[in-house]
């Protein structure tokens, strides 16, 4: 994922303020050392509901354009397996919606996440998820 | 007959061992009458109970929502997700 390209992809004229966040595979989980990890979206729906995510935040606050991209496949430690780059003209709106945006794709996109261990492997559960069941 | 598409993802596709099914059920059908077909076709599935929800037509189904089935329907079986 090209930070650069989705900070272009959100850049314009009347946008004084471009807020971004990456999700990058950690070397650990509980103190035990993560090998990768490998992701699975139900692609459709994922992107059917990524647009709806998108669109909420623009009604929660006033934005001047958003981007999200989210990988499937095997993300090694250290790369990123998702992002996220919203603008607006205020800092406060691009920053609080970016914060949001992760918060909602953890709870509502159907994605999932294995991590996997030298010794084994397991499917994660976001408490996000549990929490709006 | 009934004709719906299955998707299987995460530890539910690991389980049952295939990313996709046609089930073929009884007119009139829901997704609990789904599940228990799910069930018995794919008896591994049973370490996922209760631990999952459905969509339908890629709308996530509640926990406990039944809905009545029709031929063409995409169901989903979702394990907690995980993205981000």
């Amino acid at each position: 994922l090209d930070q650069a390209r989705y900070v272009s992809l959100v850049s314009e004229p009347a946008a004084g303020a471009i807020a971004t966040f990456l999700g990058v595979t950690r070397d650990n989980f509980q103190g035990k050392a993560t090998q990768r990890l490998e992701y699975e979206a139900y692609v459709p729906m994922a992107a059917r509901k990524l647009l709806e995510l998108c669109q909420q935040a623009c009604g929660k606050w006033q934005l001047c354009r958003m981007a999200v991209a989210h990988r499937t496949g095997t993300v090694l430690v250290g790369e990123a397996s998702v992002i996220i780059a919203v603008s607006s003209a205020h800092r406060r709106e691009a920053l609080e919606a970016c914060h949001w945006a992760i918060d909602e794709l953890k709870a509502t996109i159907p994605i999932w996440k294995k991590e996997v261990f030298e010794d084994g492997e397991v499917w994660k559960e976001n408490e996000e998820w549990r929490q709006q069941q | 007959m009934v004709d719906v598409t299955v998707l299987f993802f995460a530890r539910s596709r690991e389980l049952s061992g295939t990313s996709e099914a046609r089930i073929s059920l009884q007119p009139g059908s829901t997704t609990k009458t789904l599940m228990q077909q799910l069930l018995s076709q794919y008896p591994q599935l049973e370490e996922l109970q209760g631990n999952f929800v459905f969509s339908l037509n890629q709308e996530y189904l509640g926990v406990d929502e039944e809905q009545q089935l029709k031929s063409g329907d995409e169901v989903a079986v979702i394990p907690p997700i995980s993205g981000g």
